[in-house]
């Protein structure tokens, strides 16, 4: 019995030594802290945000950036709530939201992605989809793959007499708000049913978490149909539909397709809707997709190594790690869009002084 | 005693006191801090929040009526699917082999399905139920997802096996001999004996039991998540995808933005938790009256 | 007998037959569908398992292999770190509710235990996220850790009640009678008599929260990286098979399975070493 006692004693010491020693590791090291950044958000850019920061990270030793893919609505959740470094959302920030924020929020664009339609279908033969037929789908008035509507722009394809089984985003997304908002510019019945949204409220349908969980729902289920950023689909050898543009041709998603919307003009706050462009061979559900931080990066005690190392990774971003679209299929950004970009960053301020110089 | 030695005690005893205070302070401030984080939304969307039907966070329109009705739907229906099976298996370890080395591995088997990961249940009936639930709906001629209420409901059936048959066979076993042989004396079949005796004697026990088990269903989070659909809508049928009240934050909570917005998924964790206590007080009077009676 | 009671009695012997058999089909359904899932289970993820999903880290994503490590190691912290809170305390309790026995205040501490033990784990991670991670700004290791100690508590507690309450009180009041003080005769004779049974309850504790997910998703929240800082965010295994499972990438599912293997093994084991410590060391008198 006298063993037991202290068998028991000892280990209460190795557990409150342990339990000190873990704190220790947790206030030492200040160094090591700066450099690991929380970044939490978009599903959509999640595949080319885990490659660069994968990638920045073997560049610069010691940096280490955890991108937490939990949805743009939770990037934008996550940063007011001042629980992570930086968000990132495919949505842009309204006035509504700024005014939300407890501080001044910038954002800019990273890279552009293009939101395909994906489905399951036998045979994984090639559709062809129009604004119409899309909203339709989605609306839950076309209830079955070989509905004539279908059939009629898709002539000599072989549709089963199966449901079709609708799959979106459960949680709150900036994939849906580019899916939405196309929706709304193409199809009155959607702008006035359902409308624009990062959570809209879908009338029929699976919800599936993150861009992941939709691929997952169109993978498993057959004759399943939804929309997920393209790289989802081609890591995954998925079948996607071809879209008719504003200029009426049937345009199959791909990264030069996607590059083609964006090269207009960007606005200084870098917010803008690319969807449904005008241009001939563009495809027409694109979008960029934007990282979000406070323009005053001195609160709740963050140091000023923190603050530049962060700037510093995002400014790599728009630069060095473009490199890294090409192969993910995301479309880098255009010269005009980089400089906006440029110009966003460089207003970033540590106690009111610019960060970088 | 040495003086330190009585400081020390009374240390141990304050300790041991202090301990058991701050479990209850723990309780209390659950409640406390779900009532008041779901303040914003008490006041913003008031008691028609309970029958709204419609949850739109774009408009900040909230109503939880779907997830109410897709909880109590899911929750019921999984209870209903396990319950033929705890009975028998608790009427099998408690009555027909209540010892001997065979049962007592059953039993340690059918305890093995509470050693499985929520989220575990939830990746195999992935890819297991939900084919087999879809397979059956195209047979049916309804909807054929696969995922929605059913999958999900099957799954936490067997989620609850475990529980269910430790409470029953527990109160099964408590049956007083000497009925059971009074009736025994009379005649009856074992049959008999189960249908007659030990069942309506065991009734509120029983009852108990599967309402415990109503309780684990209820705030089911992981499993359900994954297998049932997260749908917004009302459902229409037990095929469709739905949305519990657990699921829903699971999905929705990191991201909400707007006071109201988060405030009203705390309310509906206030819900689940004011609903889950009632439900355990109520399960935990009637199993104490048992034991005391027993 | 007449005839009619003897065709009574067959019928009714036929009718006790025919439910026996019903019993024992429903019975073996139930046992047939536990092993079938661990079989399902254990067939999927054994194939999976092999060193560098013990040694890697997660790849970026789309690449191909990678593997665990950073999940295995912030599981282990999260969960010893709950377990060092929440049984100290869970005993603490235990004692207190095995000595005060029958009071009133007792009474009341027990309907505590009994309701938190049934407050769903997801309600937990919120008030958590309310409670610890939104006053620090930080999701954190130390936050999970915090939320699954909640969860722990109560088997803790409970199999500590009951194994002291077996204990007679001769035993406790002899020491007393010698001299020794309510501490000493706490340490030296009621806890080490009930060493087996106390055991049980932290590991059936630990076994009860080492595949939550709903307590970590705004509480531990992730990392791909390896992190030992109680003040980060970490991974977790449960968390793993959440992510990877329901997306479509068919390397992810591989490591979701290896991952339930893990989680599931390791929970049958600390369960098998509960049993063999409940048979071994039972209080008996």
């Amino acid at each position: 019995m006298k063993n037991t006692t202290l068998k028991l004693k000892h280990l209460a010491v190795v557990a409150v030594v342990g339990l000190g020693l873990v704190a220790c590791n947790s206030t030492g090291g200040d160094n090591a802290a700066d450099k690991q950044l929380l970044g939490a958000g978009s599903t959509f850019g999640y595949p080319i945000y885990s490659k660069m920061f994968s990638d920045y990270s073997a560049a610069n030793a010691g940096t280490q950036t955890n991108y937490q893919s939990i949805g743009s609505g939770g990037g934008i959740k996550q940063l007011m709530s001042k629980t992570v470094d930086f968000g990132a959302s495919d949505a842009f920030l309204s006035d509504d939201d700024m005014t939300k924020a407890p501080a001044p929020v910038v954002q800019f664009p990273t890279c552009l992605g293009a939101v395909v339609v994906s489905y399951n279908l036998p045979g994984s033969p090639e559709l062809k989809l129009t604004p119409d037929l899309l909203a339709g789908i989605f609306l839950g008035t076309i209830t079955k793959w070989n509905d004539d509507k279908i059939k009629a722009e898709n002539a000599g394809v072989d549709l089963p007499a199966t449901d079709i089984t609708v799959a979106h985003r459960s949680d709150g997304s900036g994939t849906s708000y580019i899916f939405t908002d196309y929706l709304s510019k193409v199809n009155a019945d959607w702008k006035s049913k359902v409308g624009v949204g990062k959570s809209p409220n879908w009338p029929v349908g699976l919800g599936g978490k993150g861009n992941e969980g939709v691929a997952g729902v169109i993978k498993q289920t057959p004759g399943a149909i939804g929309y997920v950023e393209l790289t989802y689909a081609l890591q995954n050898q998925m079948s996607f539909a071809s879209l008719k543009n504003a200029a009426g041709n049937f345009v199959k998603p791909s990264l030069e397709s996607t590059s083609l919307c964006a090269n207009g003009d960007i606005p200084a706050d870098t917010r803008i809707s690319i969807a449904n462009s005008t241009v001939d061979q563009a495809y027409p559900i694109s979008s960029f997709t934007w990282i979000l931080l406070y323009k005053e990066q001195k609160y709740d005690n963050r140091s000023k190594e923190k603050a530049t190392n962060l700037v510093k990774e995002l400014w790599w971003m728009i630069h060095d790690g473009q490199k890294d679209c090409n192969a993910l299929n995301y479309a880098p950004l255009p010269t005009k869009a980089v400089a906006a970009a440029e110009a966003v960053l460089k207003s970033v301020t540590y106690d009111n002084q610019p960060i970088l110089q | 005693m040495s003086n330190s030695k009585i400081i020390k005690n009374k240390i141990f005893l304050k300790s041991i006191n202090g301990s058991a205070i701050f479990v209850m302070i723990l309780l209390a401030g659950f409640f406390i801090t779900l009532l008041v984080s779901s303040f914003p939304a008490i006041k913003a969307n008031g008691l028609s929040f309970l029958w709204g039907k419609t949850w739109d966070p774009v408009n900040d329109n909230y109503g939880m009526l779907p997830f109410l009705i897709g909880t109590l739907i899911t929750s019921f229906l999984a209870l209903l699917i396990s319950a033929p099976f705890s009975i028998a298996a608790a009427l099998f370890l408690g009555e027909y082999f209540p010892k001997g080395i065979i049962p007592n591995i059953f039993r340690n088997v059918i305890e093995l399905l509470a050693a499985i990961p929520s989220v575990v249940y939830g990746f195999w009936g992935l890819f297991t139920v939900a084919p087999l639930v879809r397979a059956l709906e195209i047979k049916l001629h309804v909807p054929a997802a696969g995922l929605g209420i059913f999958s999900a409901s099957i799954v936490l059936s067997i989620m609850l096996i475990p529980y269910s048959v430790s409470l029953i066979r527990q109160v099964i076993s408590m049956t007083p001999i000497q009925l059971k042989e009074a009736a025994y004396a009379l005649g009856c079949t074992r049959t008999e004996v189960i249908m007659k005796v030990i069942l309506p004697a065991n009734i509120s026990g029983i009852s108990a039991g599967f309402l415990l088990s109503l309780g684990r269903a209820l705030g089911e989070t992981m499993a359900v998540t994954v297998l049932i659909g997260n749908s917004p809508k009302l459902p229409t049928s037990i095929f469709s995808p739905s949305n519990t009240m657990a699921s829903l934050i699971a999905n929705e909570f990191n991201e909400a933005v707007g006071s109201v917005y988060s405030a009203s998924l705390v309310e509906i964790g206030l819900l689940l938790f004011v609903v889950t206590t009632i439900i355990n007080l109520l399960g935990r009077v009637v199993i104490r009256r048992y034991t005391v009676k027993a | 007998m007449t005839t009619i009671e003897i065709a009574g009695i067959k019928r009714r012997k036929f009718k006790d037959t025919m439910f026996k058999y019903i019993v024992y089909g429903l019975t073996f359904t139930c046992l047939a569908v536990v092993l079938i899932i661990l079989f399902y289970i254990f067939q999927k993820g054994i194939p999976c398992l092999n060193w560098s999903l013990f040694s890697q880290m997660p790849k970026p994503v789309g690449e191909s292999g990678g593997g665990v490590l950073n999940a295995m190691v912030g599981s282990l912290m999260v969960v010893s770190i709950a377990a060092l809170i929440a049984i100290p305390l869970g005993i603490a309790v235990g004692i207190f509710l095995a000595e005060k026995r029958g009071k009133p205040a007792a009474d009341r501490v027990s309907i505590a235990v009994d309701v938190l033990q049934g407050v769903p784990s997801i309600v937990v991670g919120m008030v958590v996220y309310v409670w610890v991670v939104k006053p620090l700004g930080i999701f954190s290791a130390l936050s999970g850790s915090i939320a699954l100690a909640i969860m722990m508590l109560p088997p803790v507690i409970k199999n500590t009640e009951e194994t002291l309450v077996l204990i007679p009180n001769t035993l406790k009041e002899a020491a007393l009678a010698l001299g020794a003080s309510d501490l000493k005769s706490t340490m030296k004779i009621l806890l080490p008599t009930g060493i087996g049974g106390i055991f049980s309850g932290c590991m059936l504790g630990i076994a009860r929260v080492a595949g939550e997910v709903a307590p970590l998703l705004f509480t531990a929240f992730g990392n791909p990286y390896l992190s030992f800082n109680i003040l980060k965010p970490v991974n977790s295994l449960p968390m793993v098979i959440f992510n990877y499972g329901s997306s479509p990438y068919e390397d992810w599912h591989r490591i979701a399975w290896g991952g339930s293997v893990i989680l599931v093994g390791f929970v049958i084991i600390l369960n098998v070493i509960v049993k063999f410590f409940e048979s071994r060391w039972k209080v008996q008198f």
